[in-house]
């Protein structure tokens, strides 16, 4: 590991976003391994999708930005990518599993 | 500080590695069609922020264009997925 150059106030923050995150994801998986129809199973892992790849990649912004000593943005391209895909496919799983149960 | 800061890291491994799993589970055991979709999806997630791990283990930047590269191919191989499963065809003239 390298990080040992970082300072602490910015170490904090992104270790309590990574195990937030982390839990967050595993729990969804774990709800989508758990929950018992479909249609309840479908409210698992977009909790995980949205708030854990949320928390990682401010985590990951925050180092990458205390490494270089400068503000890298970069990582927001797939915070905004995912908060605006993860919809459009849950929507459309959802539909599929309507029209093919009737 | 930096010994709390390796754990968080190493958690948060673990963390995608059993979610990962989970997904692969369901993956292989999925009743219908759909719940299949829907673990490849969560795969896909989940392995792009395994990646995003990697990076910040290593403090690169080339993990951050693989995680850019899956979640865009991730979301265009689930949207397609979900559109046959919706229409039979893909691509509809």
């Amino acid at each position: 590991m390298t990080e040992t150059a970082l300072p602490w106030w910015i170490m904090l923050p992104a270790a309590v976003l990574l195990i937030v995150g982390g839990t967050l994801t595993l729990i969804g998986s774990l709800g989508l391994l758990r929950l018992s129809p479909f249609y309840a199973r479908m409210h698992g892992p977009s909790m995980g999708n949205t708030l854990g790849t949320a928390s990682v990649l401010i985590a990951s912004m925050l180092i990458a930005s205390a490494l270089a000593h400068r503000p890298v943005v970069h990582e927001i391209l797939i915070t905004v990518f995912i908060a605006m895909t993860s919809p459009m496919t849950a929507i459309l799983l959802m539909r599929a599993a309507v029209s093919r149960t009737r | 500080m930096s010994a709390f800061f390796d754990f968080a890291v190493a958690f948060a491994q673990v963390c995608f590695a059993l979610a990962m799993g989970f997904a692969t589970i369901r993956l292989l055991r999925g009743p219908r069609a759909q719940d299949r979709v829907l673990a490849l999806d969560t795969l896909y997630v989940n392995a792009m922020l395994m990646l995003l791990m990697l990076g910040i283990r290593t403090s690169t930047t080339v993990y951050f264009d693989m995680a850019l590269l899956i979640a865009l191919f991730g979301f265009v191989g689930s949207v397609a997925l979900a559109k046959f499963l919706l229409r039979g065809e893909v691509i509809e003239p």
